[in-house]
């Protein structure tokens, strides 16, 4: 075998890997999304429908409530709940990080690398063993089932991985910029605003929208410290739909699409910096 | 300038600012984790149940830990979940290894399917568990669906209920759910890894194996425990998805430690009992980030430390 033609083989097989593996990384994917669209006789069709017949809004339109056939779940309400907690926890949780990444990136001082460890572990702990006590002491005070009761819980889930992104940002910011503006007759809160606050700003946008995805995505705790539409956020009312007789995959598949896009879209704009944030803060810590 | 520094209140001192910054972050963690992990920890001594309130104080000593150490469900759905997390993290090792050094060799379109590659990482694992529940159904799963139109199998193999198969299933969906951190993570080591050894191993005459093993794959480990790393901090997200797709089921058997606290704690109220397991899957879970967090400092090391 020539090696120019060994070189093409090569070339080829590296193609058709690539391809299955996005097949298999999109598909599943897709395959809910094509569902959201269908009606719900032709995802029960047997044999199976494999080239939709019949795309439309309509289950969108349902479990929102517009369509004809009403459904039970009050999906605009969850989508509600789920946008107010996730964004505002998301930005409690980069005021405390920020400040928090700032002195891990800025000072030393006694017990930092404990200080940091002790944050790092608080995050390992599961969120189903967390939301036992967290459940306990909740429902004594009455913030069971109140979005601020959430809200709270969130903030600490994302304060340990947005101090470690931001530390992180903080660091690849040379040091000397504030010192030289605070020669210069700035003070080290200005400095801040003025310098270093600008150059990280769109790492700490990338923790942002990571805070902002795992608030949007929390399952776990959710499920057990919210009951009824004042707090049950979009992934705890997916799951309403299992406790009906017959699973209506059509408006479950729809609903999904509700939690995906923001995510995705959110991904797509934060790629490049958390992978560079994650490593840096990993490999030069 | 020490002088100044020691007339001023302590609170207001150079060597205090990190402390004041800090504040806000160490008082949630310890208001919202802290503290009731300690509240925990009382009430895994006592014989709490949700439905009597006044049993909070009924102190039993040991006796909640010695009853789950002669469990025989706990301890089967304990080793189900330590094998688990091994499959699926050997699994996704492996397959972010190959899925790195492929994307590596190619130049065309790599930031599309790197980008394309980060999206099962947002995905909610409630979607991940809702999305494999809807493939592996056994009557409209788009699996099923595709094996009986290949020809491949005429009836309905129940992947979800079987005894066999689901654990398998909800392996399948952890896998993709999280191979793409180990993926992006090494990539991202792939790219930053310096090219003067690998020119001279091939000048030296290695095969590309031995610069595989000896070269490649020494640079990319710390990658890899970073992603390690940052996977067993959320290792217990695999509970979302067993809950939606099998909820423990067939007759337990895909019961993971974190299912099984659920059910004693909110569906049999026995929160005392279930404090106890969650202490257990609580040092688990450490056990595993701290092992992880060593073999990260110690490949660093070995790399000749990247400080």
């Amino acid at each position: 075998m020539s090696s120019a033609l060994k070189k093409r083989i090569g070339k080829a097989v590296t193609w058709a890997l690539t391809f299955l593996l996005m097949l298999i990384i999109c598909m599943p994917g897709l395959w809910v999304v094509l569902t959201g669209f269908r009606p719900n006789r032709e995802v029960l069709a047997k044999p199976a429908v494999w080239i939709p017949e019949e795309l439309s809004l309509n289950n969108f339109a349902q479990i929102f409530g517009f369509g004809a056939e009403q459904v039970a779940i009050p999906v605009p309400a969850y989508f509600t709940n789920s946008l107010i907690i996730a964004l505002t926890s998301t930005a409690i949780a980069i005021l405390i990080g920020m400040s928090g990444g700032y002195a891990f990136a800025r000072f030393r001082f006694r017990f930092k690398d404990g200080i940091f460890l002790g944050l790092m572990l608080s995050r390992t702990v599961p969120g189903i063993a967390l939301s036992l006590p967290v459940f306990m002491i909740w429902s004594r005070i009455g913030l069971i089932d109140t979005k601020p009761g959430l809200i709270i819980v969130y903030v600490a889930l994302n304060i340990p991985f947005t101090i470690w992104l931001i530390d992180g940002f903080f660091r690849q910011i040379p040091k000397e910029m504030s010192e030289a503006a605070q020669v210069d007759g700035c003070t080290r809160w200005q400095a801040f605003w003025k310098i270093e606050f600008p150059l990280a700003r769109s790492g700490i946008a990338s923790a942002a929208i990571f805070a902002f995805l795992t608030s949007w995505n929390e399952y776990a705790l959710a499920s057990q410290l919210t009951r009824s539409t004042d707090s049950k956020t979009l992934p705890v009312g997916l799951m309403d739909f299992t406790a009906q007789f017959t699973i209506d995959w059509a408006g479950m598949s729809a609903m999904a699409v509700i939690i995906i896009v923001p995510a995705l879209i959110l991904t797509f704009i934060v790629q490049k910096h958390l992978i560079s944030g994650l490593t840096f803060g990993g490999v030069k810590g | 300038m020490a002088k100044i520094e020691k007339r001023l209140p302590f609170w207001q001192r150079e060597s205090f600012t990190p402390f004041v910054l800090l504040f806000p972050a160490i008082l949630t963690l310890v208001l919202v984790v802290l503290l009731p992990l300690l509240f925990s920890l009382y009430t895994s001594f006592t014989g709490y149940r949700l439905i009597r309130p006044d049993s909070l104080y009924n102190f039993v000593g040991f006796r909640n830990y010695e009853r789950i150490f002669t469990d025989w469900d706990f301890w089967v759905a304990f080793g189900r979940t330590v094998l688990f997390l091994t499959i699926a993290l050997n699994l996704e090792f492996l397959f972010g290894l190959g899925i790195a050094l492929l994307i590596n060799r190619i130049t065309w379109g790599q930031r599309t399917l790197r980008t394309i590659m980060m999206f099962p990482m947002m995905f909610s694992p409630i979607l991940v568990g809702y999305q494999f529940k809807f493939i592996f159904n056994d009557n409209i799963g788009v699996l099923n669906n595709a094996l009986q139109s290949l020809g491949l199998s005429d009836g309905a193999i129940p992947w979800l209920v079987d005894k066999h198969l689901a654990m398998g299933s909800i392996i399948v969906a952890e896998v993709w759910m999280s191979t793409s951190i180990f993926a992006i993570l090494l990539l991202a080591g792939l790219f930053a890894m310096p090219r003067d050894p690998l020119e001279a191993a091939k000048v030296d005459g290695c095969n590309p194996w031995q610069v595989f093993r000896h070269i490649t794959l020494p640079f990319l480990m710390p990658f890899a425990f970073i992603a390690m790393t940052i996977r067993s901090l959320d290792v217990a997200r695999a509970y979302d998805i067993v809950d939606v797709m099998t909820g423990g089921g067939p007759a337990g058997r895909t019961e993971l430690l974190w299912t099984l606290i659920a059910r004693v704690g909110y569906d049999n109220s026995r929160m005392g009992q279930a404090n106890a397991m969650a202490y257990v899957s609580i040092l688990l879970s450490i056990a595993f980030t701290y092992y992880f967090f060593r073999k990260l400092i110690a490949a660093r090391r070995y790399m000749g430390g990247a400080n």
